[in-house]
């Protein structure tokens, strides 16, 4: 590829999806239909905890009756201190994923410092809105954004609607179809105190109830081992959960049920 | 109907190098050299604000020394062009060699039909996953590029510097001891050069994606001093 070349008045400044679009790399959304068939991303929820806000959703992507992917990471980490999770059309979502984190380093790259936490979930809230032509058509993106302000010291968390209308939540927030389940559990056991483990242990236990209960959901998979992406995000950052800690997790849970 | 006056293109050539060579030389140095974690960048900047050292990719990192507006541009211009190709294909395929192809077309562009040449002189730095793979690319204001080794400086007065820096290379250096002798390189025999006058990032070999990190101040102060 040629270097991009603009004239001072005409330049996109650290504004990667601008760039994206003069190059001619966008795609034209207005063709995109539900009629396609796409496979569909399920249940996400996060939650924040004492020093921190934690993100997590299954694995499972769906078309109609059949489970299309086991293994889809619909949590990604966007940059050091925060993380998107996703619900809806998979395809346009992961694109959204993609070109946000994309966004977030670019800006970082180009103008030496990253945004505020306010701006990356102002940024994604337009990334969304962008969508609304797709949206129209079926294929609804339903972004769930978390990270931890180092301006206020505090984990934050924001939803979306398809409109790119965003909402600051204060305790926790789940999306996709067993939304309903795994926010409940969630709403029943959250503390505005919950250590990082703790909260780790509640998150687990809402997608496996999700699981339970919603058929678009997929539980935790000891067979292939693959298990749900739960990560916390606090002042240092980042971190993923492990497997092998979350098999523990999953282990116990099971023997709960079973000894009900 | 008025003639231009003829210039013999040798005549125009050298005129356009001395003028770029005297904007460069006006301003003060950098040198990237490898130590034993990968390639550590240090220039002479006073300034905490306007860099001349930065990220453009992973492993890729851009110093510039000269007119700071003209080696700004052609960074952005590297970033894009970085981004783009990564989104497009995949973050594997960018690469520190393509890059400086691109920018000795544009600045040999620039050289020959620009009224005015680029008064800058650029480092494309990649590391690799040994040290052998380490890549330094020199870029001068008229689109030369010169694939070094080891070490690179940019900027005026470098023979005196390469002289001070040269018998001191060794890649196998720690970092503190690698800033060290940059930043002896740097000052010469007459004068010294603090924290504050230096500006410092290292593209270390790790397990992070992006291997791009600044040297903060206090840190640099606790280098020189030891």
């Amino acid at each position: 590829m040629s270097m991009p070349v603009f004239s001072a008045a005409n330049d996109p400044g650290a504004n990667f999806l601008e760039l994206v679009r003069r190059v001619g790399l966008s795609p034209d959304m207005s063709q995109w239909s539900e009629s396609l068939g796409v496979p569909h991303a399920t249940t996400c929820v996060a939650l924040r905890y004492s020093n921190g806000v934690l993100i997590a959703g299954d694995r499972r992507a769906t078309s109609g009756n059949w489970i299309s992917h086991r293994g889809m990471e619909k949590v990604v980490q966007t940059d050091r201190h925060s993380a998107v999770a996703i619900s809806g059309a998979a395809g346009p979502a992961m694109e959204m994923i993609k070109l946000f984190a994309l966004q977030l380093e670019h800006y970082e790259k180009m103008e030496g410092r990253s945004l505020s936490l306010e701006g990356k979930a102002n940024q994604l809230s337009s990334m969304v809105r962008n969508n609304l032509p797709a949206a129209m058509q079926g294929m609804v993106v339903m972004p769930l954004f978390a990270g931890y302000d180092l301006l206020a010291s505090q984990g934050r968390l924001w939803d979306y609607d398809a409109t790119g209308g965003r909402y600051e939540e204060r305790e926790y927030v789940a999306i996709g179809s067993g939304s309903m389940h795994a926010g409940t559990v969630v709403k029943v056991g959250w503390k505005s105190d919950l250590s990082a483990s703790d909260a780790i242990t509640l998150a687990c236990r809402s997608l496996w109830e999700a699981a339970d209960a919603d058929s678009a959901t997929g539980g935790p998979d000891a067979l292939r081992g693959v298990y749900p992406i739960v990560a916390t995000i606090d002042e240092s950052g980042w971190n993923k959960v492990s497997d092998d800690t979350l098999a523990t997790i999953f282990e116990t849970i099971a023997q709960e049920v079973r000894s009900r | 109907m008025s003639m231009p006056f003829y210039v013999p293109p040798e005549q125009m050539m050298k005129e356009k190098a001395d003028f770029a060579r005297k904007g460069i030389a006006r301003g003060r140095a950098l040198i990237a050299l490898q130590y034993i974690n990968g390639i550590v960048l240090v220039a002479e900047n006073p300034s905490n604000n306007l860099r001349k050292i930065s990220e453009i990719y992973d492993r890729i990192a851009f110093a510039g020394v000269g007119k700071y507006n003209e080696f700004d541009q052609l960074r952005q211009m590297g970033v894009r062009a970085a981004d783009l190709t990564g989104y497009q294909f995949s973050r594997a395929d960018v690469e520190g060699r393509g890059l400086a192809n691109q920018y000795a077309q544009i600045m040999g562009q620039a050289f020959t039909h620009e009224s005015k040449p680029l008064e800058v002189e650029i480092l494309i730095a990649e590391v690799g996953l040994t040290a052998s793979a380490d890549r330094l690319f020199h870029v001068t204001y008229d689109g030369t590029v010169v694939d070094e080794s080891q070490s690179c400086i940019l900027g005026g007065d470098t023979e005196a510097i390469s002289a001070r820096l040269l018998p001191t290379l060794d890649p196998n250096a720690e970092l503190s001891v690698a800033v060290q002798k940059a930043a002896v390189a740097l000052a010469g025999p007459d004068r010294s050069l603090t924290a504050e006058d230096l500006e410092v990032a290292t593209l270390a070999r790790g397990t992070e994606r992006r291997c791009f990190v600044r040297v903060d101040e206090a840190q640099v102060a606790l280098f020189l001093q030891a």
